[in-house]
């Protein structure tokens, strides 16, 4: 593995890798239908045990 | 109770191994601390097998106290908490919070006052500032991320903390590092890279209690009876497995011998350099800010009563965060030796920075939406706030600081010691001060803080130190930096290093001052703090109907 070949790598590929990870979080995140569960996930810290 | 007596106590597998582990721990300690080559490095070595021996008596003492049969998951339908760590970090965190300002103040002093160096080598600026940072952002700042990391954790997932000795090794031996870490560098003993002061003894055993640590913390997790992991957990996570690397990518040394202290790194040149920029960049985004995020996001909305702003936020805030942190380390090495390319690449990391931080403070900050009346009569929430304003302010700042034009006039100069402060003091300082106050009445059953005038005091006093001390390094670091770069007529540089540090002595007068009233105010948090744990009466106090403040 040389050099030029990591840096070609993390160029490419790894950039499309991560800008699409984000993506999918992006998706989660607004996903409509996880709004429902988002407004009780944000209400956790204020339950009483 | 038929079925309790039926139970034989024994020694526990993890008890066991504990002892037996701390037996081998012991007798290595004591070899190498005959055979050490320097009497500094015998000291510590024999710190450890005093520790181990101590540490194995305190296991067998537990072993005759507790009951035969391992502590309950849930008392009741209720889990069974385990606090003890919790309240051990919680009293240490402000312990080490105190004598970290009071060694900040020592070496303010020093730089306005050279003679109080006393010229003796153990109290010299040199030896005393490592401690100082260490003290106040490992010591301070970690028992503050252990106590609150464990406390959340068990709260949110609803699930007692995992393992028996395990919490209690993860604290003990973080706060022995600690101990190892600082009365090294008063000995001398440094591998002189900054904020990994530590040598390669007390990296190795600082990883051993790292490891514990995420174990301990994953394992409560995934006993979770809560099926979502609430948002304050992914960054605790975050923090802990980042700071794991970065401990271990920028701590690769090789130690001379095993009886030797001295260690050399594996990196060489330029390539060392941005390791530890790497790692020390890092050190700010995951342990100072993704950590202490996640006590924003328990802390706030617990103590304001209302959810967190916007979950969502929340999530694309953790990632954004997760995904840009990392990169924006070699804005530390502009105008070095790194490639441009990288310098480049580090400062625009940088300023992409700004939209995931400002969109964490403004979730922190309007999940007081419908509660901002709270801050009239909360000092503690107010104290909280502020820190998130804070946070907002330096981090804003520090992008601006990252650009390479500004970087060649703020770099090296006292401005980036104001920066650092603006957020040391003002963001993580202040969320740590709101945690322990809400923390301590909720672990020792108080219905209340033994003086919530005393919380009034110690915000105000501090607020107006911090405005002291940043706005003191700024004027002193703008002024430093253009003198470096004046330049007369003829071409020569026009001022002399001696005058500029001449010129800078009214401001480190003033930043003294600014580091003394932080001081007094963390002082009278730990009264407020002995108090409310020394009054039994708060606890038996009736739960009063709470008085409504008058719009």
């Amino acid at each position: 593995m040389s050099y030029e070949w990591f840096a070609n790598f993390a160029q490419t590929w790894g950039l499309i890798g991560f800008m699409s990870l984000f993506g999918l979080v992006l998706f989660y995140a607004l996903k409509p239908s996880n709004k429902k569960m988002f407004d009780e996930a944000a209400r956790i810290p204020l339950e009483k045990d | 109770m038929a079925q309790q007596a039926s139970i034989t106590k024994t020694l526990t597998i993890g008890e066991g191994g504990t002892i037996i582990s701390l037996i081998a721990l012991a007798v290595a300690s004591i070899i190498i601390a005959a055979k050490a080559w320097t009497p500094e490095y015998a000291f510590h070595a024999y710190l450890f097998a005093a520790a181990s021996v101590a540490s194995i008596f305190a296991v067998f003492n537990r072993y005759y106290a507790r009951d035969a049969a391992p502590a309950p998951q849930e008392v009741d339908g209720k889990p069974n908490y385990n606090m003890g760590p919790v309240k051990f970090a919680t009293l240490a965190s402000v312990f080490w919070g105190i004598a970290g300002f009071t060694v900040g103040l020592i070496i303010a002093l020093q730089l306005a006052y050279p003679a109080l160096n006393f010229d003796l080598p153990w109290t010299n600026f040199g030896r005393l500032r490592p401690l100082h940072t260490s003290a106040v952002i490992f010591a301070f700042g970690g028992n503050v991320l252990l106590a609150t990391s464990f406390y959340v954790v068990q709260r949110t997932c609803h699930a007692r903390l995992a393992g028996d000795i395990a919490p209690w090794f993860v604290v003990l031996g973080y706060n022995f590092f600690i101990v190892i870490a600082g009365t090294g560098y008063l000995l001398g003993i440094t591998q002189s890279k900054e904020y990994a002061e530590p040598e390669w003894y007390a990296d190795l055993f600082l990883t051993v209690v790292w490891v514990a640590y995420l174990l301990v913390f994953l394992a409560t997790i995934w006993k979770r009876k809560e099926p979502h992991i609430y948002v304050a957990n992914w960054f605790y996570l975050a923090f802990i497995v980042t700071i794991a690397l970065l401990h271990l990518g920028n701590n690769a040394a090789i130690p001379v011998s095993i009886y030797s202290s001295k260690s050399y790194i594996v990196w060489s040149g330029v390539q060392d350099a941005m390791v530890q920029w790497w790692y020390g960049h890092n050190a700010v985004g995951f342990f100072l800010t993704a950590g202490f995020l996640a006590i924003m996001y328990y802390f706030i909305p617990k103590r304001a009563d209302r959810p967190v702003y916007s979950y969502r936020l929340s999530i694309v805030h953790f990632w954004a965060l997760i995904f840009i942190y990392i990169w924006a380390g070699p804005h530390h090495l502009h105008y070095t030796a790194l490639p441009d390319w990288a310098q480049t690449l580090g400062m625009v990391f940088s300023i992409v920075l700004w939209m995931p931080s400002w969109g964490g403070m403004i979730n922190g900050l309007m999940t007081l939406q419908g509660a901002w009346d709270k801050l009239r009569t909360d000092p503690v929430l107010r104290m909280m706030v502020v820190s998130v304003a804070f946070y907002g302010m330096s981090t804003f700042e520090g992008p601006l600081m990252s650009i390479k034009s500004v970087n060649s006039l703020s770099h090296y100069t006292d401005w980036t010691i104001g920066h650092v402060h603006s957020g040391a003091l003002g963001w993580v300082a202040y969320v740590s001060f709101g945690a322990i106050y809400c923390l301590v009445p909720w672990l020792w059953n108080r219905s209340r803080l033994y003086s919530l005038r005393l919380v009034n005091w110690h915000f105000w006093l501090s607020t107006l130190g911090i405005v002291l001390y940043i706005s003191a390094m700024w004027v002193s670091g703008i002024l430093q930096g253009l003198m470096w770069r004046a330049y007369t007529k003829l071409g020569f540089l026009e001022f002399s290093f001696i005058e500029t540090s001449e010129a800078m002595h009214p401001f480190y007068v003033i930043r003294a001052l600014g580091g003394a009233l932080f001081v007094i105010g963390a002082l009278i948090m730990a009264y407020n703090i002995w108090m409310t744990i020394r009054s039994p009466q708060i606890a038996s106090e009736a739960q009063r109907p709470q008085l409504v403040p008058a719009e």
